[in-house]
């Protein structure tokens, strides 16, 4: 069946037929929402890249939504210490579905120059799942600019067939971390993986 | 003043405080922990130096020591460097709090990463380390932190 026996023909010059992922990835990717949260010196070229002159704003992305339920992208900005590291995923498990997760600079990708000290996760994909790592000390907003065009090349190939998010039933909260006596610990009951 | 002016007047003056002079490109005056107090008082009301910039702890394997740092905000000068040094084990010299209220906190951070107790500190608990937290994580001995870890 083509289009032409599918549409009334006063109907087929106004009228597209497309697959609904690709109008609905089109959608959600135009409209990221990041969560408004720094951590360290990596926020600032975060704010930079908001300014007028690489201006976020072109992909949607104006809006650094101060709640967490209103956004679906998290910029880890920077250093994550161990004392910071329970309230970033706090925060992730109150995002709505579906959400992803922008690991910047190295810090945040491994802990950096901080990798082997006593206060620093040695990387955020030690407790949540990263979609895309934008590397640098601090990278530039080109760079950063650069990882958001792979989260949305990520979203426009993505299928509401098999993503997880959009079936019933699926438990994707993850385990806050806790304080424990040498360094963080998940909570009981909890293994790691 | 320099620190070897300085130290020359406090020997002169003030001969019960067995002081010593620590040669260096910054040269410091090392003081006995029982005098600390004695000393501090008299550089505040005496000498001038009415602010303490910093206090840190380093830590030797065989002693720990404590820095001082003293400016003055009434005259320019440089800053006069104190140390006091603690045994390896129980290491503990008296709190400066009463004479410097700045240093409450600078204190706090000495014992939290350090482990020196500061005796007569008004509320000597962690400051950067959580509560519940054990040991005195920029000791040369400490083990390392222990972690688990979501995804690993």
């Amino acid at each position: 069946m083509t289009q032409q026996d599918m549409v009334p023909p006063e109907l087929q010059r106004n009228v597209l037929i497309t697959p609904v992922d690709w109008i609905y990835n089109l959608g959600r990717a135009g409209s990221v929402w990041p969560t408004m949260f720094g951590l360290a010196c990596c926020a600032f070229e975060m704010i930079v890249t908001l300014t007028s002159r690489y201006d976020l704003a072109r992909f949607g992305m104006e809006f650094m939504r101060a709640s967490p339920r209103q956004t679906e992208l998290m910029i880890i900005s920077g250093t994550v210490t161990k004392k910071m590291a329970p309230q970033v995923v706090r925060l992730y498990d109150q995002m709505p579905e579906p959400k992803y997760v922008l690991a910047m600079g190295a810090c945040a990708i491994s802990g950096g120059p901080f990798k082997d000290g006593y206060n620093v996760v040695p990387g955020i994909d030690k407790y949540l799942p990263v979609d895309v790592y934008v590397p640098g000390c601090p990278p530039r907003p080109e760079s950063l600019l650069d990882g958001v065009f792979k989260l949305h090349q990520k979203m426009r190939n993505e299928t509401i067939r098999t993503s997880p998010w959009y079936r019933k039933g699926v438990e994707r909260e993850l385990p806050v971390p806790e304080y424990g006596p040498q360094g963080l610990v998940l909570p009981k009951g909890e293994k790691s993986a | 003043m320099s620190t070897r002016d300085l130290f020359d007047t406090l020997t002169a003056k003030l001969p019960q405080f067995e002081l010593e002079y620590l040669e260096g490109k910054d040269p410091a005056i090392l003081v006995r922990a029982e005098h600390l107090l004695g000393l501090a008082l008299y550089l505040r009301d005496e000498g001038g130096y009415d602010y303490c910039a910093s206090i840190t702890g380093v830590d030797y394997e065989d002693r720990f020591e404590v820095v001082y740092h003293l400016c003055s905000m009434k005259e320019q000068g440089p800053p006069v460097v104190l140390k006091v040094h603690a045994p390896r084990e129980n290491p503990e010299v008296p709190s400066v709090v009463a004479i410097w209220s700045g240093a409450d906190w600078q204190e706090r951070e000495v014992w939290d990463l350090m482990g020196v107790r500061f005796s007569g500190h008004p509320n000597l608990k962690r400051i950067l380390m959580w509560e519940g937290f054990e040991g005195h994580p920029l000791r040369k001995d400490y083990p390392g932190p222990v972690d688990e870890y979501t995804f690993s």
